[in-house]
């Protein structure tokens, strides 16, 4: 069979076969243009074209879709790939929900003070507000949105850092997350353990009652389910760490990725 | 996945080891046709069955990383995404293990295959013209196109989430764009699945052939007209498998009676 043959051609069709007795009585079975093979070869070069131009594309896509999805009132857009706003992630089953009743956030470890808060007496403390973007590690990001909360180098201050310390670890009240700073970072005034997102309580889906808020990292360091602060003597790998991620997560430095830095 | 049922010829297979095979030998006893052809092997069956079990894990866990509502109610991202790559990888290899089974191959080839018929079958639907003239063998166009289609999209998807895997030093700019590809592609995906099962759910003929391997003599005149189904205890893979039933001859009616040996 001629492999150059047009696929519409009848060139080459056996007209052994004893006929269809349709309008195309001498087609066989299984003979023809390989056009299979073209379709999958061109969909295999259409995926190859697709990265190549992705940068391109995806720019072109998130400004687009960004500009529906704020007048989209089904919410549909949200749920196509770059069609912006949070996505929810979380690494155990079911996470117990806590409010001002039985919240508790500790700090502990290498400090003077160890210290015991209840959401009404984090709520208390001055509070910072920080409107960054939130850029995750797999690729979402959410432009100019407003954290407020107690600078975490207040509640280490309060705490009394003994010089042994050089890092601090977090843990959280799903039961198995954890998270991880050194010293130096979690003193940064753009480091929050936060109450509120967008000037409201932050709910159970995004961390609430409180969860950490590291600006200029990715959002995997923010995080969520805040219930303790434990300061070390090096830093201890935290849960996506222990899986590959990069420890030290800064936006656009970090994890093979070049998005454009949440803080300046 | 139904277990695959035993070969249909399985249990008369001693009277098959002649020298020279008739066709038609299952005809009744006063030489009427079997109401039922064979359209698919227990093997061609397990290949698809496989893939279809496969395809599932994958479209469940990635509903589950990447819808909000799924996510929220199953959490447990590590292990999803653990179950997500792996059935993701392994989506080939049924398909690779296919390659074993002549049937198989003879359907990958038919599948292949573009003849002036498909292009008529082809232009016929896209104008939802109800002129039924939608001549096909054993594979309708639309069903070649869907195989071959497919077929190339579970490679890219396969490519691009090794991409993605990797969280080492790979070259990331790569690992954004294989993200951006694996994404809308996988919603391609998704909808031309949904296509696939809804056909599927509106033809249980069809649905017949793929579980139990058998369709209706009838159905397959009128939905295949040009397929030549094989003659009744021909086993295209016992062939291959060697063994005393081995060496039978008769892809083509024509060519059965040729003597074995």
């Amino acid at each position: 069979m001629a492999r150059g043959a047009g696929w519409c051609s009848n060139q080459g069709v056996d007209s052994t076969d004893e006929g269809s007795g349709g309008p195309f009585g001498r087609a066989v079975d299984g003979e023809g243009a390989p056009v299979g093979r073209r379709v999958l070869l061109g969909t295999l070069a259409l995926g190859a074209a697709g990265l190549a131009a992705a940068p391109y594309l995806q720019r072109g896509m998130e400004r687009g879709l960004g500009a529906v999805a704020g007048k989209d009132p089904t919410g549909l857009t949200g749920l196509l790939p770059n069609g912006g706003g949070f996505r929810y992630y979380s690494v155990v089953s079911s996470v117990p929900e806590k409010g001002p009743e039985d919240y508790r956030l500790t700090v502990d470890g290498l400090v003077e003070r160890p210290a015991d808060y209840s959401l009404a007496e984090l709520r208390a403390l001055p509070q910072t507000r920080l409107v960054r973007d939130v850029q995750c590690v797999t690729g979402w990001r959410v432009p100019g949105t407003p954290f407020t909360g107690v600078r975490l180098s207040r509640l280490l201050d309060a705490a009394g850092v003994r010089s042994e310390a050089t890092a601090v670890r977090f843990t959280c009240f799903d039961g198995a997350y954890s998270e991880s700073l050194t010293l130096e970072q979690a003193r940064r005034a753009d480091v929050l353990v936060a109450l509120e997102l967008r000037d409201e309580p932050l709910g159970h889906d995004h961390g609430g009652p409180a969860r950490l808020y590291v600006a200029p990292m990715y959002f995997y360091k923010s995080a969520k389910w805040l219930s303790g602060i434990t300061l070390t003597r090096g830093v201890r790998r935290g849960y996506w760490e222990e899986r590959g991620y990069d420890v030290d997560a800064w936006v656009g430095r970090s994890n093979g990725r070049d998005d454009a830095p949440t803080v300046a | 996945m139904p277990p695959p049922s035993p070969e249909p010829h399985a249990a008369h297979g001693a009277h098959v080891s002649h020298g020279a095979h008739v066709p038609y030998d299952a005809r009744g006893p006063h030489g009427e046709l079997p109401r039922d052809v064979r359209r698919f092997t227990p093997g061609e069956r397990a290949v698809h069955w496989a893939t279809a079990v496969l395809m599932g894990v994958c479209v469940a866990t990635a509903a589950c990383l990447y819808l909000p509502q799924f996510a929220q109610l199953v959490g447990r991202r590590a292990l999803l995404v653990t179950v997500h790559e792996w059935s993701g990888l392994l989506l080939p290899v049924p398909f690779l293990c296919g390659l074993a089974s002549r049937a198989f191959r003879a359907d990958l080839r038919l599948l292949n295959r573009f003849g002036p018929h498909d292009r008529a079958w082809l232009a016929s639907a896209l104008a939802r013209g109800r002129q039924r003239a939608r001549e096909a063998g054993k594979f309708n166009a639309g069903q070649k196109v869907w195989a071959a289609w497919i077929a190339g999209a579970v490679l890219v998807m396969t490519g691009t989430g090794l991409l993605m895997w990797s969280t080492g030093p790979a070259p990331l700019v790569w690992r954004t764009a294989a993200t951006f590809v694996h994404d809308w592609l996988a919603l391609a995906v998704g909808v031309v699945l949904v296509g696939h099962v809804w056909l599927a759910a509106n033809d249980p003929e069809s649905r017949r052939g793929m579980r139990t391997g058998r369709v209706a003599r009838a159905w397959a005149r009128r939905e295949h007209p040009l397929w030549r189904p094989p003659s009744e205890d021909f086993d295209p893979d016992a062939e291959e498998n060697g063994g005393q039933s081995g060496g039978r001859d008769g892809q083509d009616a024509e060519a059965s009676a040729r003597p074995h040996h």
